[in-house]
């Protein structure tokens, strides 16, 4: 059964992947190793899981402005996440995937979704994000 | 999905008219604008590009491509710190394999006619805005001394949005460049925090630290704060906040030019939330900040924002005559013009026969962890302290100058007892 959700359109672009969820909120600089795309702040829940390739679901983003050099690092080393799914994002955390799409032609789809539908999303399961069509579609 | 109105010289620079280093400028400001629902792009007058400090190939691959395709500031432009002293880099110990990578980003910057400040500090020594003025900046430091000590108007800029705002000079129209959204909408006050209290600096990071935490990313409003703080104090104050919370503006009512009293800085209205701070809670913000185990410690840090000549007059009544105990290094970091300054007056000499090394153009956070081997940092800081532990694992404890140098001198942590401290 597919399951279609209705979102807002953060960065546009289409993804796959298989699906990560965090209730807290992440900080790209200093919590992402920017080599291999392991979360590497051992305060957080999602310590040593990798976000290379995964629909990455948490509320915001939190941390320095640098965070946008380590999306645009990960998205060159091919370690980024498919697609990443928000309650709220701040400009810092949208500049890594604008930039990556102008600079390296890259595609790293933002779409937000109310608190209701992000709870929706579980670890696990796979998910097409289509920002420009502002849907995520749950497969599994 | 196109919202902003574009004038005909920015269509055709988006065209590629003006050059590839524009062009790909323009896409990203104007695709920054479009999702935060901008009608148009602003003229900034000046830029402070946090993006200096190398850290992964991507940020070197982008500065090198903009400065190759012909990319050159359009406003002035000011840079924040690299991560090594660019001059003294062998006392600093960088390893070679590095290097060359720091040097590149410099050259990059360079033939972007950005002007070489690499310092953290930029409004006390740089490109500095006055008050009113529509500026771009990034470094969460200096963002937010710029809205909420000087009044002048930027977002919190991510790196490489800054790249882009002074190739072109102009940013989307949104944010804290406009009046509506620098109301405050939280109000904190200070309950029993007593003025012998802030005859101690140490405490002035500590209340940032706080305002960081209780606002998150809204814009705060503080009350209590006396009116002879001094600039430097409202630097550690500024960064201290910055660093626990997503802060770009807050108001210190009666320093802050546009919150001359409360009712300016909340627009006419009512606090959403109300929140107060107390010595207990200036305590436990203190007791977070020391990671340390022990007493331990090999690392003293001063300079995070970089030091001004008032802080260098401060470090040498202080050290003189005294020295660093032999297992302690001590750094105090600054720019190269409060460098030449204090080479003039012989601070620097001072400083240097009680054993303190003096870097220029780096940031400490970005010390070469190979070739150092430190257990434990002691910083006048709140800002150092939060991220070294968390940033770089290296513990870390918080006082005041007075206490560092104590520490220093000692090879132990030495920390009086605060007046917040006291039951």
């Amino acid at each position: 059964m597919e399951k279609k959700i209705t979102g807002c359109c953060v960065v546009p672009g289409v993804a796959k992947g298989e699906v990560l969820t965090t209730s807290q909120p992440i900080s790209f600089w200093g919590g992402v190793d920017p080599a291999t795309g392991h979360i590497n702040d051992p305060r957080h829940e999602l310590f040593g899981q990798s976000v290379a390739g995964k629909v990455l679901v948490f509320p915001f983003g939190k941390g320095s402005s640098t965070g946008s050099l380590i999306i645009l690092e990960l998205a060159r080393v091919d370690k980024a996440p498919a697609a990443i799914v928000n309650v709220r994002t701040e400009p810092i955390l949208a500049t890594g995937p604008i930039v990556c799409k102008h600079f390296y032609d890259k595609e790293i789809p933002i779409i937000s979704l109310d608190e209701k539908s992000f709870q929706m999303l579980r670890t696990g399961q796979h998910a097409t994000v289509n920002a420009t069509e502002r849907v995520v579609i749950i497969h599994s | 999905m196109s919202f902003m109105r574009l004038t005909n010289e920015e269509k055709s620079i988006l065209d590629g008219k003006q050059g590839g280093a524009a062009r790909i400028a323009l896409a990203v400001l104007v695709d920054l604008g479009e999702l935060f629902g901008a009608e148009e792009l602003m003229k900034i007058s000046q830029v402070h590009i946090d993006a200096t400090l190398y850290m992964v190939d991507a940020g070197l691959e982008f500065a090198e491509r903009i400065a190759d395709l012909g990319g050159e500031v359009a406003v002035p432009t000011s840079l924040n710190p690299s991560a090594i002293d660019l001059l003294r880099w062998k006392a600093y110990r960088v390893p070679a394999e590095i290097l060359t990578k720091h040097k590149r980003l410099e050259e990059a910057y360079l033939k972007m006619r950005a002007t070489p400040t690499w310092t953290c500090a930029p409004y006390q020594n740089g490109i500095i805005p006055r008050f009113g003025e529509q500026i771009a900046w990034g470094e969460s430091n200096a963002i937010a001394f710029a809205n909420s000590i000087i009044g002048a108007r930027t977002n919190r800029y991510a790196d490489l949005m800054d790249v882009c705002a002074a190739i072109i000079g102009k940013v989307p129209k949104f944010g804290l460049h406009l009046t509506v959204n620098r109301k405050a909408k939280i109000l904190i006050r200070l309950k029993d925090i007593s003025a012998q209290m802030f005859e101690n600096e140490a405490i002035y990071p500590l209340l940032g630290y706080l305002l960081g935490e209780m606002a998150g990313d809204q814009v705060a409003s503080i009350t209590g704060i006396p009116q002879n703080v001094k600039i430097d104090s409202l630097k550690g104050f500024c960064a201290a906040a910055a660093s626990s919370g997503a802060i770009g503006l807050f108001h210190m009512v009666g320093i802050t030019p546009e919150a001359q009293t409360l009712k300016m800085c909340l627009h006419g209205n009512k606090p959403e939330k109300v929140i107060d701070i107390t010595p207990n809670l200036i305590k436990n913000a203190e007791d977070r900040l020391c990671t340390a185990k022990s007493d331990a410690v090999d690392l003293i840090v001063t300079g995070c924002p970089h030091y001004s000549p008032a802080e260098f007059n401060r470090l040498v009544q202080l050290i003189k005559g005294k020295k660093v105990h032999s297992s302690v290094i001590f750094w105090a970091f600054t720019n190269r013009s409060v460098y030449a300054w204090i080479k003039d007056n012989g601070i620097l000499t001072d400083l240097a026969g009680a054993g303190v090394m003096v870097f220029t153009d780096g940031c400490p956070l970005q010390y070469p962890k190979e070739t150092w081997h430190f257990s434990a940092a002691m910083t006048d800081s709140a800002k150092f302290a939060n991220y070294c532990f968390s940033q770089r694992g290296l513990d870390a404890a918080y006082g005041s100058l007075a206490d560092c140098v104590e520490t220093a001198v000692r090879g132990k942590i030495c920390r009086r007892e605060s007046l917040w401290r006291k039951k």
